[in-house]
């Protein structure tokens, strides 16, 4: 038999190692530009002023993104509020009660494609039954959103995490005569605390960054709500108007929200995913 | 049972029967009663959630009824796109949205697959980890944030080094024709690709790393190299997963909404080149939403958000089928 | 089936290393006068051990595997190696093709001297090594494609061939393998699909394809039914004529009945050495004797 050198099947081992790293380093790269840029770009904008003041009328210099910042914050916590104590219900019929049923996987495979929902479409569903039929923009209709896009993300971790905890656990709690709804939330519960929190923790961080829902359900607004019935100032929302806009000074506060929103995403993100890491290790 | 076992006859509460055996149950009706309103409490919550996905449905189509009545299919045909006539097609933002996603999948289905071999195979696996990690942040970045880097970074570097230089290697192409502005086709899809690489690569590591080592091992004992047992064995193997992956990547590359509006140059024309203006459903509807004043004009604008919803829930439901039937297959494999 | 290539006469010198020393440990006792009953082929392994391993530590991390593994394999026999569970068995033979190396925790020194070279000097190249040392694992790992591509696997990497050559070598390795009148019609179908007696002997046609000259088995019977078993014992008496093999198992009926050689194991040391026969009915060493007679392991 002819032998076949192995020179080339080593070259192409070589080369493509090569490439796979350079891979590597592509996506790296990417990630650190970006990184820089708004670090960068954002930092300059950023001032006391930023955090205190209202918006300056188009082309007047100065003015801050107070309301924007507390509108955010506003609409996030009620989304939080609508979005985590249903998801978390939920997840509990799913790993508690629901298992293997037939009514179970439908409602898993119904969050799996709510979650793969474009939020832009989330945005139009809440348009069409919160907005369309009042005839104005709220805060209310952005919060709804975003719990909207929270609550299937929230119910398939609460269940991922439910399901971690040994079902011994269970058994002993119920053969002490507890009844069902006690031993999950004293036992079953304490036993998935940290899991259902980092779970919360990055639903938290996935929605605070949405712009595409509240672009036609809260808007956006240069001045202080005074409740969120009306159009509500956020963060995401001034960006895209402020980056569009002609406005060299608007520009500069758009990345200064940018560095802003992203700081805060990134922080709870990775907080969240060491806690789970250390915890998996353990 | 335990209980009944180890305490003493006389604690309250402990039945009265022959230690060793069963407690006969205690009274049901009380906490029976309770845990009754918890799982009716639980269930309606967890029911809420197609119920969602139904509504989406509904009042995405009752919204669009008019545009659908007035243009029926040939909306879907159409590249119209003019609000003072009152004429509006879907073809302009099908045909972005498709074309915008092919471009991403183009790039971040091979740089996924390399990354995911460098990380798996090549590395020390708590290296790969750290490195891995820091991809998958790139899915964290909010999308908007990729629209400001895009826009302001990004664009006016592809206009300047890239664009020139596809234009001059690739000559003739239809591709690449027409002034290179930064902003367009091409712009927006490769930060699509930048946007779905992370999901992409972590799926293919996990589908990596699910390869038998006995497997791997048989490989590298008949004398191959690492390429070879990953494009000859690993890839067959995981086959399955990484098309579950691109499916996936697929999903968010196809709604995809800020960064796309932000770099697409939201125009509604059809060009073969990829230098040039185009739109998406998503970048579409972020635009021009807020601004549709006439009933027709916002109908068509719902129906193509329902366009939109239609495709990604069929992707969906593609990949979930595929990941479904994977872990069959594992399981019968185990 | 013998290999054009002109295989360098043992070379390895009397004093490399304390190896003598360790030989007269564990190989004074060898026997010769029992290998000349043998014929033609045995006068090569009574000169020069097809393999010979010289003072091999191995290591995992801080953990000390092997100590002082000194041994020689012959051409043309089959060497059992046997042991108590983790005594070193496996991790012994996966020095010879250096697959321990895809781990980068585990460690070898000492030398293992292939015709004399020795393979665990890192300029020996390692996709030769493992052309000319096959392996059979534990579990059979048929890869994820047809039974055909399964067999040309190693055949297209190491050599050129054309269609009709390579048929015939499929055609030939199967037979060995005593597979051929199994699977004939049936060379496309994916090999995952065979039971898991007939996938193992496919992993054998798939090694001894590209013509090694020395088959390592890591317990290649662990996870196959007995019937099954029974066949791939008759196939490593009948491969010996062409190959060398090495074969670690923990039962020692299949030791005794398959094999030349024992050797025995026992916490990373080779114990004893000899011929199979003779291990199992006069074993020289308290601890043989014990394993052999049941009482630990």
């Amino acid at each position: 038999m002819r032998r076949r050198p192995a020179t080339f099947r080593k070259f192409l081992n070589t080369f493509v190692v090569g490439v796979s790293g350079f891979s590597a380093l592509v996506g790296l790269f990417f990630l650190g530009w970006i990184l820089l840029e708004v670090v960068l770009k954002g930092a300059s904008a950023l001032s006391i002023g930023f955090f205190t003041k209202l918006p300056a009328p188009p082309g007047v210099p100065g003015g801050g993104l107070a309301n924007a910042i507390v509108g955010t914050i506003l609409m996030t916590a009620l989304a939080v509020l609508i979005g985590v104590p249903l998801g978390i219900l939920g997840g509990v019929y799913l790993s508690e009660f629901g298992e293997d049923s037939k009514i179970a996987s439908t409602i898993r495979f119904a969050s799996n494609v709510l979650m793969g929902t474009p939020s832009i479409i989330v945005g139009v569903f809440i348009y069409a039954i919160m907005v369309y039929p009042i005839g104005h923009f709220s805060g209310y209709a952005g919060a709804v959103s975003l719990a909207v896009i929270m609550l299937p993300v929230v119910v398939r971790t609460t269940e991922d995490m439910l399901r971690m905890v040994p079902n011994a656990l269970r058994e002993s709690a119920l053969a002490l005569g507890a009844p069902r709804w006690k031993v999950t939330f004293q036992v079953v519960f304490r036993g998935a605390k940290s899991g259902l929190l980092t779970g919360v923790l990055l639903a938290i961080a996935r929605v605070s960054g949405e712009t595409a829902p509240l672009l036609f359900t809260a808007l956006n607004s240069p001045f202080w709500m005074k409740s969120l019935f009306g159009p509500t100032a956020n963060l995401t929302v001034t960006i895209f108007n402020y980056a569009m806009s002609p406005y060299k000074d608007w520009q500069r506060q758009a990345w200064g929200a940018s560095l802003l929103i992203m700081a805060g995403v990134l922080s709870v993100t990775i907080i969240s995913r060491l806690y789970l890491r250390g915890r998996n290790k353990r | 049972m335990a209980l009944t076992q180890t305490s003493p006859p006389s604690l309250p509460g402990a039945p009265s029967g022959v230690p060793g055996f069963p407690p006969s149950s205690p009274p049901e009706s009380p906490r029976g009663r309770g845990d009754t309103l918890f799982r009716w409490v639980t269930v309606a919550s967890a029911v809420l959630v197609p119920l969602l996905i139904l509504g989406l449905f509904i009042s995405l189509t009752d919204l669009s009824m008019p545009s659908i009545r007035h243009f029926g299919l040939r909306f879907v045909v159409s590249n119209a796109w003019n609000p003072v006539k009152h004429d509006f097609g879907a073809l302009s933002s099908i045909y972005g949205t498709l074309v915008s996603t092919l471009i991403a999948m183009v790039i971040a289905m091979p740089l996924g697959l390399a990354i995911a071999f460098f990380l798996v195979e090549l590395i020390p696996p708590g290296f790969g980890r750290i490195i891995g990690g820091a991809i998958e942040l790139l899915a964290a970045i909010p999308s908007i944030i990729f629209g400001m880097w895009g826009l302001f970074v990004f664009a006016p570097y592809m206009a300047d080094h890239v664009q020139p230089f596809l234009a001059r290697i690739g000559g003739n192409l239809p591709l690449f024709q027409g002034p290179p502005m930064g902003i367009g086709m091409l712009t927006a899809g490769v930060i699509l690709a930048l946007m779905i690489l992370p999901f992409i690569t972590s799926v293919t590591s996990d589908v990596f790393r699910m390869v038998p080592v006995q497997l791997k091992e048989s490989a590298y004992g008949m004398g191959s190299t690492t390429f070879e047992v990953a494009r000859k064995v690993t890839l067959r193997y995981g086959f399955d997963g990484i098309v579950g992956a691109g499916f996936l990547g697929l999903g968010r590359a196809l709604g995809e909404t800020m960064a796309v509006t932000f770099v697409i140059g939201n125009s509604h024309k059809i060009s073969a080149s990829l230098f040039t203006g185009a739109n998406t459903i998503a970048s579409t509807l972020a635009n021009e939403f807020t601004e549709a004043s006439d009933p027709l004009y916002l109908s068509s604008l719902v129906e193509l958000g329902l366009i939109l919803l239609f495709i990604t829930v069929f992707v969906e439901i593609l990949s979930r089928l595929w990941l479904g039937r994977m872990k069959k297959k594992s399981g019968r494999r185990v | 089936m013998n290999t054009a290539k002109i295989r360098p006469l043992f070379k390895h010198e009397e004093g490399r290393g304390s190896g003598a020393t360790f030989e007269s440990r564990s190989m004074d006792s060898q026997p010769r006068k029992n290998i000349t009953l043998r014929k033609a082929k045995a006068r090569n392994s009574e000169t020069s051990p097809k393999i010979s391993i010289r003072n091999l530590n191995f290591y995992y991390g801080d953990f000390h595997a092997l100590v002082d593994n000194t041994l020689d394999i012959f051409e043309n026999r089959v060497t059992a190696i046997i042991g108590p569970s983790g005594c070193g068995k496996s991790t012994h033979i996966r020095v010879y093709n250096r697959i321990y190396e895809l781990y980068r925790e585990q460690r070898a020194t000492g030398e293992v001297f292939l015709d004399g070279e020795n393979i665990l000097s890192p300029s020996y190249d390692v996709i030769e090594l493992r052309r000319r040392v096959g392996m059979i694992f534990q579990k059979p790992t048929p890869f994820p494609m047809s039974i055909e591509d399964n067999v040309t696997y190693g055949l297209k990497m190491h050599y050129k061939l054309t269609r009709s050559r390579m048929m015939e070598r499929v055609e030939w390795a199967l037979n060995q393998a005593a597979l051929w009148d199994e699977v004939k019609d049936e060379l496309d179908k994916p090999a995952t699909a065979l039971s898991g007696g007939q996938q193992q002997r496919l992993c054998i046609a798939r090694a001894i394809a590209v013509e090694p000259e020395i088959l390592l088995m890591d317990e290649p019977t662990s996870a196959i039914d007995p019937i099954a078993t029974a066949k791939i014992e008759d196939l490593v008496v009948n491969l010996k004529d062409r190959f060398t093999i090495v074969i670690v198992t923990h039962n020692m009926q299949q030791a005794a009945r398959v094999s030349d050689y024992t050797a025995f194991f026992y916490q990373g040391v080779i114990v004893e050495v000899g011929e199979t026969e003779r291990i199992f009915t006069k074993p020289e060493k308290e601890q043989t004797e014990a394993y052999i007679t049941g009482r630990f392991g």
